[in-house]
């Protein structure tokens, strides 16, 4: 397939045709090439090499465009119920600095035993399919190409099917998994023989594909019901999957532990937070660390949870994290949008490289509360596993109600979740391998009687029938479609006329959605202005308003409500008037040319115009006006009558004048630039000076009609001005 | 569990003169502890869903390792592996592995895995 064009979008049909052929690029996960980076004129210790194409935070515009990246692997979680609108998200978010995608799946998918086929529209997630995932996979593919970046691939082996979906994810390049059988038995009451006999297979395939794994235990801090309070279990949950897991098979390396700081403002954040995060790690150093953020505290304003992940990065930053994940800030309202994934991931990214190197400055506290809470909570975790052998093992705890008990260990409130050992869904399901079991494949756990063919192929069983589908993937069975009623082209073909056509419509997660959203204040309660505010929508002609959030700036004065409702209309981007673009050259440029050939320009507000905002923003270095870079100017003042630009850049010798103007209702800004040019020719130096307009109504158009060499709009900084006064210059210079 | 008030400070007596490294090997030792016994089932027991994933890597779709799976399932001829199942078949039938495999979901061969399992 042709490679992606940063100016081109991406064609979702082309990415589905000819997927049953489509092999994906490699196996196994990938980390940052992380160390020591010099972008622009800083030195990055904690960094990784720049991307090729990016987004780079607002503020790079004053320092260059530059976009340094962190060392840690940074994830997106992207799953809106429709594949094929998650992959142009998935290529904005790798723009943003996300090399790892990972893909929730939609409820229910758990409890199916099976795999499921074609493109099936998801709740709350998507139906992970092979369908799917090789769609994905393939955009995936072209997009780490575009960026200059592998990017990691990752969903679940969960749920009743895990061994088939490690299978699966093999097959079709998944870099990334979730899997601890610990979730499934607490929170999707699998029964938990079956989930550790399954669990066994699963992550024997993961090991064999080299796919990172990243366990539940967080989940944990989400269930209790005071989160910091089953710290101690937590490294209990997190050390019997990576355990298991490195017993099974799976690299040290590869294995991630989830872990989010429990806590949350208006608690004391760091205090409960870091020593927890200092224990976890000091035990589990081998493993790697997926710092995850906080979700149990979040509600439906996003920048409450944008403060708290703030936080949960200085955590990062103060220990470590191979993987930092982002949790999008609406995620205590929707499911995420498009907009908020990005800001998840320019929230990370921002702070990461503000936090650069700060434990090269500053160091934890080595005697003291911090070290005697953090040898606390591992002393709780120690005694915590000493009961559970006590009570028999791993079963006989969990049926007794051990975990997720709201008492901090060793407390009890006798609130657990509970399961039997018999119970949950899949009990009874595990089979006892006879003497003579065989399974001729590749990555397969436990008793395997291959011997009873060939004792030498014992250490490659796939020899027996002459390969599996990991040595050879074109034994891999295809299946495009299973429901005609619910599948991609469908959607498709709805959402048609969005599609490389003039039309587009404003949209959050889907093409075509239509949903926009209205942030209003009113002088009332919170109970009379939530209803104000739809009503409010309603007039505005939405439809499906909803109060997504609402806040108390008083309980009586006021209340702000933000409403999201749909649009009923398209935009035709042909009966857009597009503003002109006025080209800039680099700032370096504009140094060299000023610092050879000294400018001044003479500016001001022309005619009975009081406005000066807009031309001293432009010239000023406070700004970034054009005196920044080295360019003299003078400054008449407001009001300033016409010829005065023009006599006053006789008498100073200056090489351009900047008139400033308003719109009036008898055309005077017209008159003025025209002026303005008629005086120059008067006074015989038009040719010598470079003539421009600007102001909020000034279009180059009108500006250019009136004899003006140029005419600058809203939105203008001092690069525009100073380039173009440049170039011009250096035009009639070389004449 | 029963409720407990935490008695944390008379429970970790014995804690208390372990330097931080000991701690943490202990740590790991009782975690070994616990899931040794877990690893040992995963290496002699099955399911249905680790049947259908060899049949998936022995190049069976989703659709057909299931009804494979199920079948043999009600015939309890999943303690001898799913895999081994469709090999055997293909020995007796003299056939190629999926062809032995589309038979069993076809409800053929039963008799023969039965017989010759027995």
């Amino acid at each position: 397939m042709d490679k992606l064009k940063p100016n081109e979008k991406l064609d979702i049909r082309n990415i589905l045709s000819d997927l049953e052929n489509y092999r994906p690029e490699q196996r196994g996960w990938t980390w940052r090439d992380k160390g020591e980076v010099k972008v622009g004129p800083f030195d990055f210790k904690q960094a990784s090499p720049s991307l090729k194409n990016y987004v780079p935070l607002q503020s790079a515009a004053f320092l260059g465009g530059i976009d340094p990246q962190p060392d840690s692997v940074v994830t997106a979680e992207i799953a809106s119920g429709r594949f094929e609108d998650d992959i142009r998200r998935m290529r904005m978010a790798a723009y943003h600095g996300a090399d790892h995608i990972m893909v929730i799946r939609t409820a229910g998918q758990s409890h199916f035993d099976g795999l499921l086929e074609g493109t099936p529209q998801g709740v709350g997630g998507i139906p992970i399919t092979r369908k799917q995932i090789r769609a994905q996979r393939k955009a995936l593919d072209l997009i780490e190409e575009e960026v200059g970046r592998k990017i990691n691939y990752h969903s679940y082996v969960s749920g009743v099917a895990g061994p088939e979906i490690a299978v699966l994810f093999t097959e079709e390049g998944v870099n990334g998994a979730h899997q601890d059988p610990q979730y499934n038995v607490l929170y999707r009451n699998i029964n938990m023989v079956r989930s550790f006999v399954d669990a066994a297979e699963s992550k024997k395939v993961m090991a064999y594909a080299n796919i990172a794994q990243i366990d539940g235990a967080h989940n944990a801090n989400a269930t209790a019901r005071d989160a910091w309070k089953v710290m101690p279990e937590i490294l209990v949950q997190h050390s019997i999957n990576s355990v298991f897991s490195e017993k099974v098979g799976i690299k040290p390396e590869n294995i991630a532990l989830s872990t989010v700081p429990p806590a949350a403002p208006p608690s004391p954040d760091l205090k409960l937070n870091l020593p927890y995060a200092i224990a976890l790690r000091e035990f589990f150093d081998k493993y790697k660390m997926r710092a995850q953020m906080n979700t149990k505290y979040m509600d439906s304003s996003t920048r409450e949870a944008t403060v708290t992940h703030v936080l949960n990065l200085l955590i990062s930053r103060l220990t470590s994290a191979d993987i930092q994940s982002t949790i999008t800030p609406d995620e205590g309202r929707n499911v995420p949008w498009h907009i908020f994934n990005v800001e998840a991931l320019d929230t990370t990214k921002q702070a990461m490289m503000g936090m650069d190197d700060l434990l090269g400055m500053v160091g934890i506290k080595d005697s003291g509360y911090v070290q005697d809470k953090k040898r606390e909570i591992q002393e709780r975790s120690v005694l915590m596993l000493e009961e559970i052998l006590e009570l028999g093992g791993y079963y006989e705890a969990v049926e007794a109600g051990m975990f997720v008990d709201s008492g901090e260990y060793p407390e009890r409130n006798g609130d657990g979740i509970k399961r039997g050992i018999d119970g949950g869904i899949g009990a009874g399901a595990i089979i006892k391998r006879d003497e003579d079991y065989m399974a001729p494949v590749t990555a397969h756990f436990g008793y395997n009687n291959i011997a009873q063919y060939d004792d030498k192929l014992a250490s490659d069983p796939q020899k027996l029938i002459g390969g599996t589908t990991f040595e050879n993937p074109d034994m891999i069975q295809y299946i495009d479609e299973l429901d005609e009623s619910d599948n991609v082209y469908l959607r498709l073909d709805e959402t048609e006329k969005y599609r490389n056509t003039n039309i587009i419509k404003p949209e959050v997660e889907w093409l075509g959605d239509g949903v926009v959203t209205v942030d209003l204040f009113f002088p009332t309660s919170k109970k009379i202005a939530v209803e104000a505010a739809i009503k409010t929508g309603e007039n505005m002609n939405l439809t499906d308003v909803e109060a997504i959030h609402s806040e108390i700036l008083h309980p009586t004065e006021g209340t702000r409500v933000q409403i999201k409702g749909r649009v009923n209309f398209d935009i035709d981007i042909n009966t857009l008037e597009l503003p002109e673009e006025i080209e800039t050259i680099s700032e370096d440029e504009i140094f060299e040319y000023v610092k050879k050939n000294p400018l001044h320009v003479i500016a001001g507000t022309g005619g009975e115009d009081e406005h000066s905002v807009g031309i001293r923003e432009v010239l000023d270095i406070k700004h970034g006006g054009i005196e920044k870079y080295g360019i003299n100017y003078t400054y008449l003042g407001t009001s300033v009558p016409i010829e005065k630009f023009i006599d006053a850049a006789i008498e100073m010798d200056a090489d351009a004048v900047m008139l400033s103007t308003i719109i009036s209702h008898d055309n005077t800004h017209y008159k003025n630039m025209q002026k303005l040019h008629d005086y120059a020719v008067e006074k015989g130096v038009r040719d010598k000076l470079v003539l421009v307009a600007g102001g909020t109504q000034v279009t180059p158009e009108i500006a250019r009609k009136n004899n003006m060499d140029q005419g600058f709009g809203r939105g203008t900084k001092g690069l525009h001005v100073a380039s173009f006064i440049v170039e011009k210059h250096k035009e009639r210079n070389n004449k | 569990m029963k409720e407990r008030k935490d008695d944390y400070q008379q429970r970790r007596k014995h804690l208390e003169g372990m330097s931080d490294a000991e701690l943490k090997k202990y740590f790991f030792e009782l975690s070994e502890k616990v899931v040794d016994p877990l690893v040992e089932m995963g290496k002699n027991y099955t399911s249905k869903s680790i049947e259908r994933s060899v049949l998936l890597r022995m190049g069976f779709s989703s659709i057909e390792a299931k009804s494979i799976v199920d079948l043999l399932g009600e015939n309890d001829l999943l303690r001898k592996g799913a895999g081994h199942c469709v090999y055997k078949l293909s020995n007796i039938k003299n056939v190629s592995i999926r062809d032995a495999g589309m038979l069993i979901s076809d409800g053929k061969g039963i008799d023969e895995l039965k017989e010759v399992f027995s």
